[in-house]
């Protein structure tokens, strides 16, 4: 799927060291204490241009909250977002508007992203208006052709959102993402909310539409098996973390982290005759207020030793182009259970 | 799952739909609405073209004498001092209805604009705007308008003024709390990521969804506008007399209620009709305005 020269290819965004906090008030009491809840800590990555990096976790591990803070539809708490070689967080709000035409986002909710008392038609032509860009009659045929691009009949540019169906919403929302032809798209879960079979339709969609447009895609969800098919590189997020990125081959054939060979265990194989071992993480994802020390997957981590208590594991290249933060990533054709038997007989 | 990415027209798509489901065509389907509608403009019309047509004004004493029945030529008799009772019903509608309609559009304006910059901007705003707002319905409504009018005077301008002052609390409680539901929803968050200045995004974005509970409030307060300007008409501090308003010919009235009861139910029955039928058009406006709720 990616060739060797991908990673000589530019770099479109860069986040440095990106961390979003919120802080929350506890309830109850004179004095209120606030907690501080890291919904990003400290996320460093890189999209090239043209490609399409999968973002994968559980909910509530920063992923949505990430792609946000990327297009500064929330302010970062601190950190860099570096794009076309500037730094958009030191932007003004003027410089800001002028430069959202080239990033754009598609939403996982087909429901609450269109404006219920426009028509689709008005939706997406608000677009241009926005920008005021063309005439309005000039907005209209731009309009239905984006329609026409998306799968939509052109002539239902005077339909309101809810008599579309959810997939029909959503094909919606893409073209009101590609209508000022951006460079750079967050599609954040944009399939979570759909049925499988119109899941795939949207996918196939993305991807003829990225590959015309040359567009560049942060594809958020929370799947292994959805971003397998569409994404260049994967990431892999865990408790506002990224724990491991590499290419998606390199992945899925042999993770490197124990996070994502659980993940990857309880993916279903279309084939019966394959034996696969699943493995079931214990307990829940601990708080993001009170997160543990050290390592923050050692709580649930079969591997988990002494040393990943004490010491918070950087991101570091195990392999070419393969980067995990863990103390005791897999090796190459290393499965997960392995490395379990291997720890216990160390043990003994 | 592998096969390479070829889009085909969305077999969803329904059959082609031209319908453009206006609010006029909607609110035609609700029938007690129409039946308020048509009430109101009846009512309107008799109340601002009446005194144009009718010969007798409110205030001159007619050779016909006091508490008269009704005849052709006063349709609603005399009252005590031998005033066209019809004259004064259609003189004193006018000022009643204007000053309803004139103070609920203020308070609207007022509420509106508070209650979405506090919802919208939030912070120090928020906080601000919110606090007057308690504040202000902290005092008791109807004390307020009569200290405000004793002070102030009763010319009909300040009789608006005061009625509206003193209303718009509700209305700005409402708003806020609809724009900062909808100022969580994701579109408006598109309009942000589409580069939409704030400004846009509550006009165009925010003010819409919220515009069905601002007509809502809006049939309320013109309701309790008429309704309170009647009663500080009543109490002799709104508008003076001989200048006649439904609230103080209810006043004159109650001296002769047993003699010639038509004096106080005509005023009386026009009050409420005129406040039941703004309630069932508001009801029907706010169904019409939901796009979501058209009717087959």
């Amino acid at each position: 799927m990616l060739s060797e020269d991908k990673r000589q290819q530019e770099p479109l965004v860069e986040v440095k060291h990106l961390k979003k906090y919120f802080e929350v008030k506890e309830s109850g009491g004179v004095k209120r204490k606030k907690k501080v809840i890291k919904a990003v800590n400290d996320v460093s990555l890189t999209i090239y241009q043209g490609e399409t990096l999968g973002l994968v976790g559980e909910s509530g591990c920063g992923k949505s909250t990430l792609g946000r803070n990327i297009l500064r539809l929330q302010e970062p708490t601190d950190g860099e977002v570096i794009f076309h070689d500037q730094d958009i967080l030191t932007y003004n709000k003027k410089q800001l508007r002028q430069i959202r035409n080239k990033m754009q986002i598609i939403y996982q909710d087909p429901f609450g992203s269109l404006n219920p008392r426009f028509t689709i038609g008005q939706s997406i032509s608000e677009m241009f208006k926005i920008h005021g860009l063309y005439t309005p009659k000039e907005r209209e045929e731009r309009t239905k052709e984006l329609l026409e691009l998306v799968g939509l009949d052109p002539n239902r540019y005077h339909s309101y959102p809810h008599e579309f169906s959810g997939g029909q919403r959503q094909r919606v929302g893409i073209a009101r993402a590609l209508a000022l032809n951006p460079e750079f798209i967050v599609a954040d879960e944009p399939v979570s909310a759909l049925d499988v079979s119109v899941q795939s339709q949207i996918i196939n969609l993305l991807m003829k539409l990225k590959k015309d447009f040359g567009l560049t895609l942060l594809f958020i969800a929370h799947g292994l098996n959805v971003v397998r098919h569409i994404s260049d590189r994967v990431g892999v997020m865990y408790l506002g973390k990224l724990v491991e990125i590499s290419e998606t081959d390199n992945i899925f054939d042999s993770p490197a982290h124990p996070y994502t060979a659980a993940l990857l265990s309880t993916v279903p194989d279309p084939n019966p005759e394959k034996r696969r071992e699943r493995i079931v993480l214990e307990g829940e994802v601990p708080s993001p207020a009170s997160p543990p020390s050290g390592c923050s997957f050692r709580t649930r981590c079969p591997l988990a030793t002494e040393r990943c208590k004490q010491v918070v594991p950087e991101l570091q290249e195990v392999r070419s182009g393969h980067f995990v933060s863990c103390h005791y990533p897999l090796a190459k054709g290393q499965t997960l259970l392995d490395a379990i038997k291997e720890k216990q007989t160390s043990k003994v | 799952m592998e096969t390479p990415a070829n889009i085909e027209t969305a077999p969803e798509v329904e059959p082609v739909q031209q319908r453009k489901v206006t609010f006029w065509t909607s609110l035609h389907r609700n029938k007690i609405a129409m039946l308020a509608f048509w009430f109101l403009i009846v009512l309107h019309v008799i109340v601002f073209i009446g005194p144009l047509v009718w010969s007798y004004t409110p205030t001159e004493m007619t050779t016909t004498g006091p508490l008269a029945n009704w005849s052709w030529a006063h349709p609603f008799g005399t009252d005590d001092l031998g005033r066209d009772v019809f004259a004064r019903m259609l003189h004193g509608g006018r000022i009643t209805l204007l000053v309803g309609l004139a103070a609920m559009l203020f308070s609207l304006l007022i509420g509106t604009i508070i209650g979405a910059c506090a919802g919208f901007f939030g912070k120090v705003v928020e906080s601000i705007l919110m606090r007057v707002t308690e504040a202000m319905m902290a005092i008791p409504n109807f004390f307020f308008v009569l200290v405000a009018l004793t002070v102030l005077g009763t010319s009909p301008m300040m009789v608006i003024i005061v009625i509206a002052c003193s209303g718009w609390m509700e209305v700005a409680r409402v708003v806020y709390g609809e724009t900062l539901k909808w100022k969580e929803y994701e579109f408006v968050e598109a309009a942000n990521a589409a580069g939409a200045k704030p400004l846009r995004i509550l006009i165009k974005y925010i003010i819409p969804q919220v515009l069905p509970s601002i007509i809502v409030s809006g049939t309320l307060m013109i309701a309790w506008a008429i309704l309170t300007e009647s009663a500080i008409s009543y109490l002799g501090l709104g508008i003076q007399p001989p200048t006649p308003t439904w609230g103080n010919m209810l006043q004159n009235a109650q001296q002769y209620l047993w003699t010639a009861p038509v004096l106080g139910i005509l005023p009386g029955a026009a009050i409420t009709l005129i406040v039941l039928a703004y309630n069932f058009l508001g009801d029907g406006l706010r169904d019409a305005l939901d796009p979501k709720f058209v009717k087959k």
